[in-house]
């Protein structure tokens, strides 16, 4: 005997499916993992702007990385209106980016922009970013090229200091 | 009389003035600035007794014979570290027989990485088949000295003497991720030129790796 589906059931398997796919579309464009080269950071280092940019490198399997990321997360979503820019640059190995840096983001719905770095010879850029970096991570630069002034964390960044230290930098470009 | 004994006492607190900025200069700052970031290039390294993962209390001054170290700070649970395992090995059979073993320290705190404990660094030395030493550096003291900042890292001590001078501070080589596209050997090229009776050319490198997990932090 045929059992004949409401309707209804299948109006609902139908929306259920749609709102799925719909979550897994929006979750993927979140997910964007950029593979950079260290000119592409250059460019940022470069160019010159009065919006403040925050510099963070980190790895999806660092572990005071992961204690920190939702300080840097929180701001990137409270100061989305002000001046400043957060970028979060994966040490993560390029192989891993497709699989492990992108289900990492996914399963932790990181907002800020992330990107990983493929440049394997890092003697030759660790002082292009900072003298006093000795390459081990997590490390952030802050910097304004505007009014050319940076300040550089190596380890895990102390709050309050850190706020401090951004607050300078942007609180100066809006009196100019 | 008492324009005298004034202009004595002005002299005397100028003095102490002076004397007290003196002790603030920055060539004092520079060597407070050293002792943190640890040994330099030239500088005598100081022997150290530290447990290995066969149970032995292993020193430098143990083997008469080397003609120096290839001094590795590596740990279990950092992926920079795992992708030089074979590499370090590598380097431990291409230069121990020539004078060079390789000694293996893990500087972190074993209570912050399950990975990292005593245990797991046996269990890693015994499934890999180490064949140099692979120490723990319970107190830290050994990684303070150097002043680790990050795993790997590599230092090149040329026994002179009884004395162990430090003649390369860095990377291992210029990729970590992948071993095929290596194109500089830097502690390679470093223990080769020593070999050779000649300074090591590139005596300092920079690189990327986990920060070394300090106890009581």
């Amino acid at each position: 005997m045929m059992k004949i589906r409401p309707f209804s059931i299948r109006f609902g398997i139908i929306l259920i499916f749609l709102i799925y796919v719909v979550n897994f579309k929006a979750f993927n464009q979140t997910k964007k993992v950029d593979i950079v080269k260290f000119e592409d950071l250059q460019k940022v280092l470069n160019q010159v702007s009065d919006t403040t940019v925050v510099l963070h490198f980190w790895a999806t399997w660092c572990r005071p990385c992961l204690e920190e990321l939702p300080f840097f997360e929180r701001l990137n979503t409270e100061y989305s209106t002000k001046k400043v820019k957060f970028l979060l640059i994966s040490m993560d190995f390029p192989k891993d980016a497709e699989t492990s840096v992108k289900g990492f983001l996914a399963r932790n719905k990181v907002q800020s922009k992330v990107v990983l770095l493929d440049e394997p010879d890092y003697n030759h850029w660790i002082d292009l970013i900072d003298k006093e970096w000795s390459g081990s991570i997590p490390a952030t630069l802050i910097i304004n090229t505007k009014i050319q002034k940076r300040k550089f964390f190596e380890g895990k960044v102390n709050t309050e200091i850190f706020m401090e230290e951004l607050k300078k930098m942007w609180t100066v470009t809006i009196q100019n | 009389m008492k324009t005298h004994i004034k202009n004595i006492k002005t002299i005397f607190l100028l003095g102490i003035v002076l004397t007290g900025l003196l002790a603030f200069t920055p060539a004092n700052e520079e060597h407070k600035l050293s002792a943190d970031k640890g040994y330099a290039i030239g500088d005598v390294v100081a022997d150290f007794k530290l447990k290995s993962t066969t149970g032995n209390l292993v020193s430098m001054a143990d083997n008469r014979a080397v003609k120096g170290y290839i001094i590795v700070f590596t740990c279990n649970h950092c992926p920079f570290s795992k992708a030089y395992e074979s590499r370090i090995m590598a380097l431990d059979k291409k230069f121990a027989s020539q004078g060079y073993p390789v000694l293996a320290i893990n500087p972190n705190d074993p209570s912050a990485y399950e990975e990292d404990s005593f245990e797991n660094m046996q269990a890693v030395a015994r499934a890999k088949g180490y064949t140099f030493a692979y120490l723990q550096d319970e107190t830290q003291a050994t990684s303070k000295a150097f002043g680790v900042s990050r795993t790997p890292s590599a230092y090149v001590v040329k026994k002179e003497g009884d004395k162990y001078i430090l003649q390369y501070i860095g990377g291992i080589d210029d990729n970590t991720q992948d071993a095929n596209a290596v194109t500089k050997r830097y502690v390679d090229d470093a223990v080769s030129n020593l070999l050779a009776g000649r300074p090591v050319v590139n005596n300092f490198t920079k690189s990327v790796g986990c920060a070394v997990k300090w106890k009581g932090v």
